[in-house]
């Protein structure tokens, strides 16, 4: 069964002929875009948008890859606890292989620890509902998008009275982050694509007063071809035009308010703390901590983790990867030492790693 | 991470106080927390992440954008003909 037509109409190949035609029509000069979102850095390469695009259209990936971001000392702490006894640590896919001081989670589960793969937050509840004699963590990473399902585990987990569940947070948030890059010195981000699932969640109310802030056009943007080729149309035409606003490219999922039900519950169990970007550093307020009445579900502090001694690789560049500041391609290690098999760093493991994108899609520029 | 799937909502029910769904993800069908589109019934579409249902899916407004998108395609051929051979 294939997709009904209101979705399908989004892969359209004649009419993504024709609205990149009208890219083409209105650019007069280069202009350098950011999206966010991993997840539409593989859709763009996925769908070879990059290559069709006018040359003057410079796509800048974001840090919008939450394996990537998160902080060396918290999968460090992850690796810690999952080596632990009577400790079963569940975790999304895409983290097993992301490279800590010293090996990966999959490291571990190789030398007997109990290491589970869960496709949603409520599974790794689940699980500790069924192995009531061992302690069940949560590696929750994630950005807003994810927020909502690791808020959810966390009530489930008190409504069953749950003794043994606990989730390591690892949240981030966006907004936070945009400020971040367009506050840095040498910013040449001129208009951003912001995330569609993001932004289904939290809406786009808080984006106005960062385009007013730094004089930057954002436009919500969803994940198919069209819907790229939309958000990128309507922030050319507004840089074209020197207009700066807030422009919603993919309204068949985002309300400017956004899920209020999805919000709520986030606010109940978390609190914006300030949090350790890998490769960026410290951006305050940027993640999500567990409010004060939930902290008894807190991994970090359920288990005694010992300082631990962090070192990153010295040749991979994943930091600069991230902030937009070179591409994959130009790293000295990308594609011989680094591939997703062997990854020196965290943009080659995930599926929205930009480095992984570039490797898997055959990007040489 | 942020990978968000369409589906469509076939059955609601509640597993230890929570909201879940069955959903149809165009033939595969799998289980969904929907505690957050307290408004959704079956029959509507849904994008879930994680197993966690984010929002609804509005169909009029997935085919308003089409209609405008048809449009600018269209005018972005009148403004440049094609060539002629």
């Amino acid at each position: 069964m294939k997709d009904p037509a209101f979705l399908e109409g989004y892969r359209d190949a004649e009419l993504v002929k024709g609205i990149l035609k009208q890219i083409h029509q209105r650019v007069t000069c280069h202009w350098s875009l950011m999206e966010i979102c991993g997840g539409q850095t593989h859709a763009i390469m996925q769908s070879g948008l990059d290559q069709l695009l006018p040359d003057a259209i410079e796509l800048v990936h974001g840090p919008g890859c939450p394996v990537c971001v998160t902080a060396l000392e918290l999968i460090d702490q992850a690796l810690w606890i999952a080596s632990q006894p009577n400790v079963i640590l569940t975790s999304f896919g895409d983290m097993l292989r992301v490279p800590g001081s010293q090996g990966d989670l999959f490291s571990i589960r190789a030398a007997g620890g109990q290491v589970k793969v869960v496709y949603s937050p409520m599974d790794a509840v689940r699980i500790a509902r069924e192995k009531p004699d061992q302690q069940v963590v949560f590696f929750a990473i994630g950005f807003e998008t994810t927020a909502p399902a690791n808020a959810m585990a966390v009530i489930q987990a008190e409504k069953l009275q749950l003794s043994n569940f606990s989730i390591l947070p690892a949240n981030v948030l966006v907004p936070p982050a945009m400020h971040a890059i367009l506050s840095s010195p040498g910013n040449r981000i001129q208009g951003f694509l912001a995330a569609g699932h993001v932004c289904a969640v939290m809406g786009y109310w808080e984006y106005p007063s960062i385009a007013e802030k730094y004089q930057v056009p954002i436009v919500v943007t969803g994940f198919e071809p069209l819907d790229l080729l939309n958000g990128i149309l309507k922030t050319v035409t507004l840089l074209e035009a020197g207009e700066v606003r807030v422009e919603n490219a993919y309204p068949r999922a985002v309300t400017y308010e956004g899920n209020q039900a999805a919000q709520d519950l986030v606010k109940r169990v978390f609190e914006p703390v300030d949090r350790n970007w890998r490769g960026i550093g410290t951006i305050p307020k940027s993640g999500y901590g567990l409010q004060k009445q939930y902290r008894n579900f807190d991994a970090g502090q359920r288990f005694d983790i010992k300082e631990l001694h962090t070192e990153e690789s010295k040749i991979c560049i994943a930091g600069q990867i991230l902030q937009g500041r070179k591409t994959p391609s130009q790293c000295p290690a990308f594609g011989t030492q680094c591939t997703p098999y062997t990854p020196l760093g965290a943009p080659m493991v995930s599926s929205e790693g930009a480095c992984a994108a570039y490797y898997r899609f055959r990007r040489k520029h | 991470m942020c990978l968000g799937i369409p589906g469509k909502i076939l059955t609601i029910y509640e597993d230890h106080g929570t909201k879940m769904a069955e959903i149809d993800f165009g033939g595969v069908r799998r289980e969904a927390c929907v505690e957050v589109i307290p408004d959704a019934e079956p029959g509507d579409w849904t994008i879930i992440h994680a197993g966690f249902a984010l929002n609804l899916l509005s169909e009029s407004e997935a085919l308003e954008t089409l209609e405008m998108l048809k449009e600018m395609s269209e005018l972005a051929e009148q403004e440049q003909p094609e060539p002629r051979e």
